[in-house]
Parts: C-alpha cells; sequence; structure tokens
C-alpha cells in the first residue's frame, strides 16, 4: 500500500524472495480499497493520521524496521492467534508480529492443498505464502501455529514447512484442570523455544517488562473501545477496527503511545459531541470469527446502513484484550502462571463447552446499549458457526436481536449482505 | 388524491405497482434484462405519483437516477402481504436471487428473518437452472411435478453439485418427473426449515415468482403443517409494500 511514497523497497522485497509483479498487483488493489474504504470518510479524527500511515507503509517501513532489529540481533516471531502470549516475545527482546491473513489472494494456489471448504483465513495465509506476497512471513525467524481448530492444525502440517522455521503450540479445548495444565506446560515450552531461538534468557525482570508493555497495550485500545460507544460515535466503526487489526504488526509501545493520542481526541469530540454520525442511530455490536486485515468488508456495509458499530467480540477485539496480567511475583515461573491466568480466560470457540462467551457477548450487549448484534462468522468455520446457534438463541432470549452471518473474503455476496444488513437496522431501529 | 408507486428492481424482473384511494391501481412485471435501469425508465414513463420508494437488489441504483426513499425487500414484503392479506403473520418470499422468510409483528413490523447466503440454492434462480437440465420449460416442470410419484429425494441442494446429480441419476435412466419432483421437495423442505426459524402465527404468505408455482406451495404447506396463502399477484408484493410505505411516509 505504500503508492506514491518516495522510498523504494523493490530491493528489500526482491530480498525477502518476494513475486514483485503478483506484489505490486496486491499493493495496487489494497490501495484502491484503503481508499475507498478509510480515506474516503469524511470528519475522521486527526489523530488517525498515524494509521493512515501505518497502512500506507505496512509492507514498507514497517518491515524495514523488523529487518534493522533482525540485523541488530533481534528475532521476529509470527503469530496467528490471541493465545500465543507476546509477553514472552518481548522478554527475550523479540518483535512479535500478527500475520495478517485477511484478505482472498492465492485461491488456487491454496486450494492445491487444502480442501475448498477450508475457511478464508486459512486459505488467505496459505495463498499470501505460496504466491510470496507477503513480507512478514518471509522476513520472520519463527513462525508460531496452535493446534485451536481441525483446519489450522491440520493446515499446518503443510505450512509448517513453507516457512524459515516453524513451531507448534498445543491447546487445551476444556476449561478444565488438565486443560490449565496442558496450557502452563505449553508456555513453559514456548519460552525454552524463544531462549533458543534468541540466545537469550527468559528473566523475571524481562517478563514484567513484556508484561507491562501488552498490559499497557491492551489498556489503550480498551480505552479506545470504552469511548467510541460515546453517542454520537467520535471514530467509525470501521477506524476502530483498523486501529486493533494494526496492534498486531506495530511497534507495541509507539502503537500504545498512538492509541492514547487518538483516545484523547476522542475525549475532546465526546466533550463537543462531535460524532461520526448522528447521535440516536441504531447500535450494532460485532461478535463472531475475527476479521484480520486487510478484511474489511462487513463493517462499511453496516455503517453505510445508518447504523453504528459499538464494538466487536472477536479475537481482533475484546476477546483479545480482556483482563490483565499480574506483574506480581519474583520467578519466571510465576509470572508464566500470571499469563496462564490471563490467557485460559480466552472465550475461544474451539474451546468446549463455551459458555463464558454468550455470557460475555449479553454482557458486552448491555454495556454498550447495543440495539443488535450481528454474528459474523467465516463460511467453513465449524467452531463459530456451530456457536452461533446457541449465541441467537441466548442472546434473542435475553431481549437483543441478532444476524447471523456466514460469509467469506470474495465479494459477490455484498448486495446479499447488504439487504440482509439493511434489513436488520429496520428490523432494531424501531 | 394522493397516489404513490413502489418499484422493487429485482434480480431477474422488476415490479412496478401504483397505490390510489386504498387500492392497487396498477401492477406490471417485466424482465429486468441487462439493463434494469432502462426498464424502470420505461415502466415509470406513463406513472404520475406524489412519491416513490424503491426496493431489490436495484434499489441503491435507482435511487441514484431518482433520488428517492429505499427500504429493503423484506421490509416490503412484510408491508404489501400485510396490506394485501391483513391476517398474515409470516412470509415466504422465493425470488429469483433470495429466499425469504419473514415474521410479523401484530404492529405490521418485521419480527425475524431468515434469508440464504451467498448461494443461489433454494432460489427460484435454481428451479429455473434446473428445468432446463431436464429439458422441460417452467411450467411443464411444475406440471411435471405435480404428477410425479413422491418418493425421490435429493442429496445436494448447492446448484452446482445438484445439476450434477440430476444428470448422473438421468444418465442412470430415472425418469425426468421424478427428478423434477425430488428438486420440488428439496427446495420446499429448505424453504420449510427458515420458515421454522422465525416464529410462525395466524396466515403464512407465500409471494414472489416461486409463489406461482404450486407443486412447491403444496409441499411447503405440508412440510410446515399449515397453510400456505398464496398472495394474489404474487411477483408486485415487495412493490406494493414500496407504494404503501410511500403513502405512509409522505
Amino acid at each position: 500500500m505504500s503508492q506514491g511514497n518516495a522510498t523504494d523497497y523493490r530491493a528489500m522485497w526482491a530480498d525477502l524472495g518476494l513475486d514483485l509483479a503478483k506484489h505490486d498487483a496486491l499493493l495496487a488493489a489494497l490501495g484502491q480499497m484503503y481508499q475507498d474504504v478509510y480515506l474516503s470518510q469524511a470528519d475522521r479524527p486527526e489523530s488517525m493520521r498515524y494509521f493512515d500511515f501505518v497502512m500506507s507503509e505496512v509492507h514498507g517501513l514497517r518491515v524495514k524496521e523488523l529487518l534493522d532489529a533482525q540485523a541488530a540481533g533481534r528475532r521476529v516471531v509470527g503469530t496467528f492467534c490471541v493465545f500465543v502470549p507476546e509477553e514472552l516475545v518481548l522478554a527475550v527482546d523479540g518483535i512479535a508480529v500478527g500475520l495478517c491473513a485477511g484478505a482472498e489472494f492465492g485461491t488456487e494456489a491454496a486450494e492445491r492443498y487444502l480442501p475448498r471448504n477450508t475457511c478464508a483465513l486459512i486459505k488467505s495465509f496459505f495463498g499470501f505464502t505460496l504466491e510470496k506476497v507477503c513480507p512478514y512471513t518471509a522476513a520472520c525467524d519463527l513462525v508460531v501455529g496452535e493446534n485451536t481448530c481441525d483446519g489450522k492444525k491440520k493446515s499446518y502440517e503443510h505450512f509448517g514447512g513453507m516457512v524459515k522455521r516453524f513451531y507448534l503450540m498445543d491447546m487445551p479445548q476444556m476449561k478444565s484442570t488438565a486443560g490449565r495444565a496442558l496450557l502452563t506446560g505449553e508456555y513453559r515450552r514456548f519460552a525454552s523455544e524463544l531462549e533458543e531461538l534468541s540466545g537469550r534468557e527468559v528473566t523475571v525482570e524481562g517478563l514484567r517488562r513484556g508484561i507491562k508493555t501488552i498490559n499497557a497495550k491492551r489498556a489503550a485500545i480498551r480505552r479506545l473501545n470504552q469511548l467510541r460507544a460515546a453517542d454520537p460515535t467520535p471514530i467509525s466503526g470501521r477506524d476502530a477496527l483498523l486501529i486493533q487489526q494494526v496492534s498486531f504488526y506495530d511497534d507495541p509501545v509507539r502503537f500504545t503511545g498512538s492509541v492514547n493520542a487518538v483516545c484523547d481526541e476522542l475525549e475532546r469530540r465526546i466533550a463537543a459531541r462531535q460524532g461520526t454520525a448522528p447521535a440516536g442511530r441504531p447500535r450494532i455490536l460485532i461478535s463472531g470469527c475475527p476479521m484480520a486485515v486487510p478484511n474489511w468488508k462487513l463493517p462499511p456495509i453496516v455503517e453505510a446502513a445508518g447504523a453504528v458499530i459499538v464494538g466487536e467480540e472477536s479475537c481482533i477485539g475484546m476477546r483479545g484484550l480482556r483482563n490483565e496480567v499480574s506483574t506480581e511475583g519474583d520467578t519466571v515461573a510465576g509470572l508464566i502462571e500470571n499469563l496462564v491466568d490471563r490467557y485460559f480466560r480466552i472465550d475461544c470457540a474451539t474451546f468446549t463447552p463455551n459458555p463464558e462467551r454468550i455470557g460475555h457477548i449479553r454482557e458486552m450487549a448491555e454495556e454498550l446499549g447495543a440495539d443488535g448484534v450481528i454474528h459474523y462468522a467465516l463460511q467453513f468455520c465449524s467452531p463459530y458457526q456451530i456457536e452461533s446457534v446457541k449465541v441467537e438463541e441466548q442472546v434473542e432470549r435475553g431481549g437483543v436481536p441478532v444476524l447471523r452471518i456466514d460469509t467469506d473474503y470474495g465479494s459477490e455476496d455484498v448486495e446479499q449482505l447488504r439487504t440482509r444488513v439493511e434489513a436488520f437496522v429496520e428490523r432494531i431501529a424501531r | 388524491m394522493s397516489r404513490s408507486a413502489g418499484i422493487d428492481i429485482g434480480s431477474r424482473t422488476v415490479k412496478l405497482a401504483v397505490l390510489a384511494g386504498g387500492k392497487v391501481e396498477r401492477a406490471v412485471v417485466r424482465d429486468a434484462t441487462h439493463d434494469s435501469m432502462a426498464v424502470c425508465r420505461e415502466l415509470l414513463e406513463t406513472v404520475v405519483a406524489d412519491r416513490i420508494v424503491a426496493t431489490g437488489y436495484g434499489r441503491h441504483l435507482f435511487s441514484r437516477h431518482l433520488p428517492c426513499e429505499v427500504i429493503t425487500e423484506i421490509r416490503a414484503v412484510a408491508l404489501g402481504a400485510r396490506f394485501l392479506r391483513p391476517a398474515c403473520r409470516a412470509v415466504l418470499d422465493v425470488g429469483g436471487q433470495d429466499t425469504k422468510a419473514v415474521a410479523i409483528d401484530s404492529d405490521g413490523s418485521v419480527r425475524k428473518f431468515e434469508m440464504n447466503d451467498r448461494c443461489a440454492a433454494g432460489t427460484g434462480r435454481f428451479l429455473e437452472v434446473m428445468a432446463v437440465a431436464l429439458g422441460y420449460t417452467m411450467e411443464e416442470f411444475v406440471a411435471a411435478a405435480s404428477g410425479a410419484p413422491s418418493t425421490r429425494k435429493l442429496n445436494s441442494m448447492c446448484t452446482v453439485f445438484a445439476e450434477s446429480e440430476v444428470i448422473s441419476a438421468v444418465a442412470r435412466g430415472v425418469p425426468r418427473d421424478e427428478l423434477a419432483f425430488a428438486i420440488h421437495r428439496a427446495i420446499a423442505d429448505r424453504s420449510a426449515a427458515m420458515l421454522r426459524r422465525v416464529p410462525l402465527a395466524d396466515e403464512v404468505v407465500f409471494c414472489g415468482g416461486g409463489a406461482k408455482n404450486d407443486c412447491l406451495r403444496e409441499l411447503v404447506a405440508a412440510a410446515i403443517g399449515r397453510p400456505l396463502h398464496r398472495a394474489a399477484d404474487p411477483q408486485v408484493v415487495a412493490a406494493v409494500g414500496c407504494a404503501l410505505h410511500a403513502l405512509n411516509g409522505a
């Protein structure tokens, strides 16, 4: 997306082994999409400029920063899931980047390995890697997979061989004592892997510093999510989503400062009752699968229908932000237990049963004053699609209407989605 | 006296309804062709109305040509069906590209709705594709299904897979009227499943192009275990709903 940028990163991309022609095509498409979805918005907060800049340099300056850090001896670790603790990566002075997987690219190449009925997210990270258009995956010293859903854990058997170094983290499926013990063991094993990768030891000081950094990052995004829920909303839902998407690959300290700057501006806008939409618009909570960058398919449809998006109950959203990790403790093992205390509470649909999630949706709907919930699932994502039936039943029983959507990254169904979302907004607007 | 118009620009057809003095004064259905806006222009040439409201896939495009309020097909069929049959509390609309089930509150507002997702399985388009695969016109297709023994079932509901299944069955020598029935039943079952997910009460009204198909209507009625009332002139129900909305909003 580095259109119109003076710096030429082509040599860097070539060194990373990218297919420059395909990469050009990707950047052109993303640049256009960013223009249409983001830059065309009226009355955005000024401080969103930082995020526009980050996005314009997403395959440029940020990648260069990673390579410079590598040259200085730091290690870059790519992850796909909010269960992989960034705190541990920071503890060995590493850099964690969330590998995005939010666009349709290289589907045909991906389908050489994956059946058609695999979700768009998995196909996306295969497609980006196989077509050689993702500088992040190419730059990673280590890519971490995790046994969450069946689609991911089986596809990693292929994917592991496509990257420089691959590490697989096992995951519990139940919130039991044994499940917790499994996660604790896996976090310890991951710490050892990181020590081996970096040649640095995970120390109490290093881990505590990592915990503080990530706690501050999550706190800043939670602050953003609280402020955006004001009526009139001081920031569009798509911008709030973008900030949360950027949190996965930006430098955490710089990012936290930038989010807090947005929050300061939002407080001024709220005080001045300055909204991106008039007050009193129907309020929608989006719940379900993560929308990885650059998946901006649903929010513009919701906002064009005249509703405001008051929150995301999603991995890129409150599922990835709830609860702080305690910094108390004077041993590494103790601090790892603190990580487990937080992470084991994540209400991912790969757990069974998973009643906490429905409780959280109802709580969020209540706190944010949502008039309706849109359950967003990727087609072929069994955990979220199956859970959506219970979500609909139980959230509607609590008096909040639910619209269930199953979709993917393609654009063929945009008009059908528009009809359904508009009809849902008509339904909740009375 | 005020006169209002509603236009429903669907994937296959454009429908126009004009409402005056509490009655449907005019109702027209035209093929959408490749240029639905030209069809709309032609239809509207002879219409004098104080207000117009649009719905259907082309609603936003239409409102850019002729600034007007737009509502969704879901709200439009709910309004139209209630106007045409006041006891109506649920609607099944089988259109060209979409099938919708809508439950309506006692005050006429949409209570809940279901709509097929991205694929055209279970819609009018699916029936058309299947009729062609069997070498029938639509009328022959419905007649064959109505007269066929009611035993055969279709496994696949994907338009593409179902077509392969039908072709395989033809190759095995399965009589095509039995297949015609199986296809109707598959769509009826899918529509009924959608209807069951919204609360059903009082009259359930059937509209959209699919409602002209009596075999489909009977099968859906049997599947939901209650009568399914065919709306008079079922294709224009959403257009009537728009005209009604235009009148009330004026």
